[in-house]
């Protein structure tokens, strides 16, 4: 176990160094982070004092090793727009994204697999074909567009909710939370619908597959001839074994929620991290794309450590090889 | 009264080629205590009739007529919930895979005391009692400590023990077993079958087995029921149909059975099944293409010459050298293929006999020892130019006829491919002549050329395999399992084929087998292979009569005894 | 004789099961034609579009904001309205999908040839060359698609001269959805020549002494592209919302060019105040086109896997 967790940390850490590089690389070579810093006025002289006291002359792995353990303590630099610290930009839009996502990520984890479930045991039902169809639409329907299409029902049409914004939201020193007000958890409906509709309709047509191929194995075949009913085949054998694979990719994909977070917190102005990065790239400001990268790589590398723990538990074959 | 009654049962699988009947209007019996062989080929219908009998025929497979009766109560037609009452209560169920007949994330003792508790309703207590009590009994050992284990933690042979465990948790009246032992090695088959047999007397269960292999027929069972195409063709006691067979098909079967007892010259015709076209044996290999171009650089003494070969898997891969595990597959053999000769190497899976073809052949490159082939070290030549003159002189058969073709070319292409490598012709036109009579000599026809391989059979994609094989005009051909895959009549025709053509060409062949008897057929010398180490070497006959090392012994004991069968017609070949 | 050798050929092809799945599925029917028409239109917008959005002269700011034809203000010769420039609508997204179209193929082409050329080789010579592909592969799949696009995109405005914007976008646009997208491909090659190079036939071009170039080229390949046509047929679909999804969110292509995605985005402006045409035409066209693309790889995949169903 702990060789199992060694060994990934090692790999999380090998990620993460990449991710930093890159972030780097971007930072360093895109433009002239001089030319971004200061206006047309300054002068050659301070230019070139900005330029040593940023350390811009340095060998390239001092310059990264400063960058690394700078961004290890939260610090990014200042945007290049905003001349402010990129780290609390980021900080202050924090809660919202992650509020917006965890909402999400239940919507989608609480519909997706029952439904998978659903349709895969009753694959031949009227029901099972529907939701098939629909969820191929679902597929289909590209993020932004579910979101316009709800503005412009829920929002224009109907008048019954907000569409855009967070509402009102209710500050514990550095986290804002729409969680306990009324209009904060209105305005959390659309958005939160929206981001999980995807993500859901891949989670179900995941789990639909994955049960399927289990169900064709030869153990289900011989649980099944030793008389054991149904709901013992299907929910005990074949559903913890549809669990194995499912872990991983699930985790994969919920990582991606906050990434995908983007187009939602686009669509509806959400006041999040996403939407603070898409306006950095129409702005060219570096620093906060780089910082929002290794932002989401961790989240990303702890979602992965998440999940190979939980697949170590689920899986004993993985235990024994470790032992 | 009968235990299991099987009355006019038909099975039916509907597809948009039209309908298949698998099963005709088969009746079978099976009494307490007794042990029914139900015995055919690919194709016969045998493993739908055990699903039937339990309800649990795979969609769109269903039963088209018929009636089943458990102790004189018509069980085919009742609700689905009685059925699955009966299944495992009363009815116990064993597949041919022990690796994937068991829940991988679940324990040895859930599946039993979930099993027991359901039919038994014995309390959480007793069920696990009688959990250890039936390993005991099935021979695991310490089944107080292995039933907390996960199927993954059992070898192959104990995981079957445990899946006749759960067949037995509600003490069955019958139990139906499909190929039980096809997926094991021949010694742990012997004794899995003895413990079915043992318990099958000893709890007066009725027994079904259905299998494609004659040898457990012969070891296990007191009837026999042989099904061709769908039909029972033939029933009657084991001693009856083996040792005196009244219908054609029957003994066809019989016959194209290798003997482990006698060595035969040729088997006889077993055109019964597939009619094994006309070879066109008067070929003159003096001015025949495939006769030409063997001039090959004169050799004296062996032809190939094996020396300390040592082949090392990395079984747990690693960054560091030091960190990686490492299995020696083959462990210092050495033996020589002398020229002309049949050598064959036997040996049960993991006794690393096809590493060694495969290291002969190039696939695998040895992590210590020499290959000779005549005077050359092949392990020291360096360029791939060099070796391409012996890879012309040295050919391969393979075991799977369904993966060594290329499904995606024409048999034409497949075939041509070895002669247009080796610039083996001059035009397009002669390559295209050459593979019409290639095939044609195999046995296959020239139309077989413009086909794809899937439309062939089993028996026929070898056919192509062989002809793909002496395309280079090869001296020696490597044999790796060639008819393992295939069902005993079919094998019996790729056996004689090959023993014409090494006659008619004056090959010299390396062939790898796990079947003893095949061996003796085929071989004028045998090498025992266990654990990557060679255990005897020696002539053929005096390898079965007078064998001198105790595992080969061992091998020979394990053997099924088919001294019951039926010499009719049999052209044995005196030593 | 050659003759009826031909005809069974044909006959033979006939009798396929991909053919005989698709003659009999109307959903693969509708939305491979669905899927042909999208692409006639798109290919032959200057000849086939009712009016023409890009010439200057013929565009009246006059005709600005109309509602469909059917509509009571609508214009006979404005089918589905016409945006706040006066451009009709069904002709924006025929030149539109044209756009859409073009980096949907490109960029499934661009993953399809590095995807299957890591992947090959990542099986077939397994080893180091393997770890290192697949690290990178695992590394890049921690970001989604869009993630990678909109970085890549960023990037190269910060590198392209201002002036050359407008020309590069697209190009960069193809690069950077096709780039987040081959790693599927890889993935799934390396696994199928996994399987197929230790398969009995490879074992025997191998003796023969086929080099592994040809091995490659000739064996492995065309056993493997089965399940990379069902990705690039899904791929496509999602290269199309991709490239909508960026164009939406203002970093794709330039609005002097309008993809489906960029004309949602200009008539998103315009939702609230009513004139719901200028963005919803457009978005159905989208959905359609993808949702077609989506069904005929769903069928094919069910097609090539006949145990699935």
């Amino acid at each position: 176990m702990v060789s199992f967790l060694f060994k990934r940390l090692l790999q999380s850490v090998i990620v993460m160094f990449t991710v930093g590089l890159i972030a780097f690389s971007m930072f360093r070579f895109v433009g002239d982070p001089i030319n971004n810093m200061v206006g047309q006025d300054t002068s050659e002289q301070e230019r070139i004092e900005l330029r040593e006291r940023l350390g811009l002359d340095d060998p390239f792995l001092v310059q990264f090793g400063r960058f690394a353990l700078n961004a290890v303590q939260g610090d990014f630099g200042m945007s290049y727009k905003y001349r402010v610290p990129v780290s609390g930009m980021i900080f202050e839009r924090m809660p919202a994204t992650l509020e917006l996502s965890f909402v999400a990520a239940i919507l989608s984890l609480a519909l997706g697999i029952p439904l998978g479930v659903y349709t895969a045991l009753k694959r031949n039902s009227f029901l099972s074909k529907l939701i098939m169809t629909t969820s191929l639409v679902g597929v289909s329907l590209p993020t932004f567009l579910t979101g316009i299409l709800l503005i412009l029902f829920f929002g224009v049409v109907l008048r019954w909710l907000p569409t855009f914004g967070r509402g009102d939201v209710v500050e514990f020193s550095a986290w804002s939370t729409g969680f306990l007000t009324v209009s904060g958890l209105k305005s959390l409906i659309l958005p939160s619908i929206t981001l999980a509709l995807f993500q859901m309709t891949l989670i179900m047509r995941l789990v639909r597959a994955e049960m399927l191929e289990v169900l064709r194995t030869d153990f289900v075949k011989f649980a099944k001839a030793r008389g054991l009913p149904n709901r013992l085949v299907n929910f005990k054998h074949a559903l913890k074994n549809t669990l194995v694979p499912v872990i991983t990719i699930t985790g994969l994909q919920l990582g991606s929620l906050i990434a995908f977070a983007i187009i939602t917190e686009s669509v509806f102005q959400w006041p999040g991290m996403g939407l603070l990065f898409i306006q950095a790239i129409a702005d060219v400001d570096i620093p906060i794309m780089a910082a929002y990268l290794v932002l989401i790589a961790f989240f990303f590398v702890l979602i992965n450590m998440i999940v190979d723990i939980l697949y170590y538990a689920v899986d004993p074959r993985l235990r024994a090889d470790n032992e | 009264m009968e235990l299991l009654d099987i009355k006019n049962l038909q099975i039916e699988f509907p597809s948009r080629r039209g309908t298949v009947v698998a099963v005709k209007g088969v009746n079978l019996t099976v009494r307490p205590g007794e042990v029914l062989g139900v015995v055919g080929e690919s194709g016969a219908g045998k493993s739908t009739i055990g699903n039937a009998v339990i309800g649990l025929l795979d969609p769109p497979g269903h039963m088209s007529g018929g009636e089943v009766f458990l102790k004189g109560e018509k069980i085919n037609d009742l609700p689905a919930e009685e059925k699955r009452k009966i299944r495992g209560r009363r009815i116990g169920m064993i597949f041919q895979d022990p690796l994937t007949s068991l829940d991988p994330l679940q324990t040895i003792e859930q599946q039993l005391v979930e099993t027991i508790e359901l039919h038994l309703k014995l309390g959480a207590k007793k069920s696990r009692e009688r959990a250890v009590d039936l390993l005991t009994q099935v021979g695991i050992p310490d089944p107080e400590i292995r039933i907390g284990n996960y199927p993954h933690q059992f070898s192959g042979g104990m995981r079957q023990r445990v899946v006749i465990a759960l067949a037995l948790c509600a003490e069955p009246e019958v139990i139906i077993a499909d190929e039980p032992t096809t997926a094991l090695d021949v010694s742990i088959q012997a004794q899995i079958l003895e413990l079915m047999r043992k318990l099958c007397r000893e709890k007066q269960v009725g027994m079904l087995i259905i299998t494609h292999d004659m040898g457990v027929i012969a070891e296990i069972t007191d009837r026999v029921a042989v099904m061709y195409q769908g039909n029972l063709v033939e029933e009657g006691t084991t001693q009856k149909i083996l040792g005196d067979p009244d219908h054609p098909y029957t003994k066809s079967l019989i016959s194209a059975v290798p003997r482990p007892d006698v060595r035969l010259k040729r088997f006889p015709m077993v055109d019964y099944i597939e009619k094994e076209e006309d070879r066109k044996m008067l070929l003159d290999i003096s001015t025949h293409w495939l006769g030409q171009g063997r001039e090959f650089d004169k050799i004296e003494g062996p032809l190939i010459s094996i020396k300390d070969l040592v082949m090392t898997f990395i079984t747990k891969p690693a960054f560091l050298k030091k960190n990686q595990q490492k299995f020696n597959a083959v462990d210092g053999v050495s033996f020589d293929i002398k020229q002309g000769e049949v050598f064959g190497v036997v040996g049960e899976s993991g006794s690393g006999k096809s590493t060694v073809a495969r290291m002969i052949s190039g696939l695998y490159k040895p992590a210590a020892g020499s290959i000779t082939f005549g005077d050359t070290d092949l392990t020291k030549i360096g360029s791939e130019k060099e070796m391409d003159v012996f890879r012309r002189q040295m050919q391969m058969i393979f075991q799977d006829p369904f993966s060594s073709l290329n499904g995606r070319m024409r048999v034409m292409d497949i075939v041509a491919e070895p002669i247009r490598f080796h610039k083996l012709a001059s035009s397009n036109r002669e390559v295209e002549t050459i593979v019409m009579d290639l095939l044609d000599h195999v046995g296959l026809g020239r139309q077989a050329a413009v086909r794809f391989p899937h439309e062939f059979s089993g028996g026929q994609r070898q056919r192509i395999s062989i002809a793909r094989a002496l395309a280079t005009r090869p001296r020696f051909l490597i044999c790796d399992e060639p008819t393992s895959a295939l069902d005993v009549s079919i094998q019996a025709q790729i056996l004689n084929l090959l023993k014409d053509l090494q006659e008619e060409l004056g090959l010299t062949m390396l062939f790898i087998s796990h079947d003893l008897p095949v061996i003796r057929q085929m071989c004028d010398r045998v090498g025992v292979m266990k654990m990557g180490k060679l255990v005897e070497v020696a002539e053929t006959e005096a390898l079965f009569t007078n064998p001198q090392a105790p595992y080969t012994q061992e091998l020979l004991s394990l053997m099924p005894r088919l001294d019951k069968l039926s010499h009719e017609g049999l052209d044995v070949e005196k030593s | 004789m050659e003759n009826s050798v031909e005809k069974s050929r044909i006959a033979r092809l006939l009798d396929n099961d991909v053919w005989h799945s698709y003659i009999r599925s109307p959903v693969a029917i509708i939305s491979s034609i669905v899927t042909l028409i999208a692409i006639f239109g798109a290919l032959f917008a200057p000849f086939l579009a009712p009016n023409d959005p890009f010439d200057m002269v013929a565009i009246d700011i006059m005709d600005s904001s109309l509602p469909p034809a059917w509509q009571l203000d609508g214009d006979p010769r404005f089918l589905l309205g016409t945006d706040d420039q006066g451009r009709g609508i069904l002709s924006t997204i025929m030149y539109g999908a044209r756009i859409s179209l073009f980096v949907g193929f490109a960029s499934v082409i661009f993953s399809m040839v590095v995807g299957i050329t890591l992947g090959l080789i990542s099986g077939y010579v397994g080893g180091r060359v393997d770890a290192f592909i697949m690290r990178i592969a695992d590394i890049q799949l921690s970001f989604p698609a869009i993630l990678i696009a909109l970085l890549l995109d960023g990037v190269a405005r910060g590198i392209v001269p201002k002036e050359l914007h407008e020309d590069v976008t697209i190009y960069v646009l193809v690069f950077a959805i096709g780039i987040s997208g081959w790693v599927q491909y890889a993935r799934t090659v390396r696994g199928s020549t996994l399987v197929e190079k230790n398969k009995e036939y490879v074992q025997a071009a191998r003796v023969i002494g086929i080099r592994r170039g040809t091995i490659l080229r000739r064996h492995i390949l065309p056993n493997v592209m089965g399940p990379v046509m069902v990705i690039a047929t899904i791929h496509l679909a999602i290269a199309i919302i991709t490239e909508a999804t960026l164009s939406f969110l203002g970093v794709g292509v330039p609005p002097t060019t309008p993809s489906l995605g960029t004309l949602i985005r200009i008539g998103n402006e315009y939702l609230f105040s009513g004139e719901w045409w200028i963005t919803i035409f457009p978005g159905a066209a989208l959905v359609i086109l993808v949702l077609a693309v989506n069904l005929l790889g769903d069928w094919l995949r069910d097609a090539l896997n006949p145990k699935l169903r």
